[in-house]
């Protein structure tokens, strides 16, 4: 899983109809200093994340495991809303 | 299957309903030198590892495998700790205790 804030929407009415009724997003997958990385993934959101929110990623055949995505033709989807994360590096 | 240190904690609170009571640890995969090597991630933690340990997590969909196979959203569990540093061997050679 990674770490990723929200950064937009994606809005498509032509799609797969497992697809109807759930919601896409664009994420932006940061580094654990909260800088940005490259590229972008859309995500569907299984949780009910808000704009700039940091939430959590499942990537792959996973995805589709999430409640609420079964049989979705899915390969990226937010599972959790962080609320915040503790890092030591020294350990 | 991968070796890596925990070296950090996730909170979150509204999550999956398929993740309620699951822990999310962050974990930074090392090579063979025990050496970190690429980005963290954050995993599942299906066997208890806590922060500073070294464990082995799992990939892909196998990941969900220790819990809910069919409904646990997870691409990346740790499924093993490794008792010390010096129980990886490469090469014949015993890891000695080497943490950064």
């Amino acid at each position: 899983m990674i770490i990723a804030r929200i950064l937009g929407t994606v809005v498509a009415t032509q799609k797969d109809e497992r697809l109807a009724g759930k919601k896409l997003l664009i994420v932006k997958p940061i580094n654990l200093d909260g800088t940005d990385q490259s590229g972008y993934i859309v995500a569907v959101d299984t949780v009910g994340a808000g704009f700039h929110e940091k939430v959590l990623i499942v990537a792959g055949s996973s995805a589709r495991l999430a409640e609420g995505n079964k049989d979705c033709p899915v390969d990226s989807a937010i599972v959790g809303v962080i609320d915040s994360y503790e890092v030591n590096e020294k350990e | 299957m991968q070796l890596a240190r925990v070296i950090g904690t996730v909170v979150s609170t509204v999550k999956n309903e398929s993740l309620e009571g699951r822990k999310f640890l962050i974990v930074q995969t090392l090579n063979h030198d025990l050496q970190p090597t690429g980005k963290p991630q954050i995993a599942l933690d299906a066997v208890g590892a806590g922060a500073g340990e070294l464990v082995f997590w799992c990939r892909g969909k196998e990941a969900s495998f220790p819990f809910k196979r069919d409904s646990t959203p997870t691409d990346c569990t740790i499924v093993g700790i490794v008792d010390s540093d010096s129980h990886v061997f490469v090469n014949g050679k015993r890891k000695t205790e080497s943490r950064k």
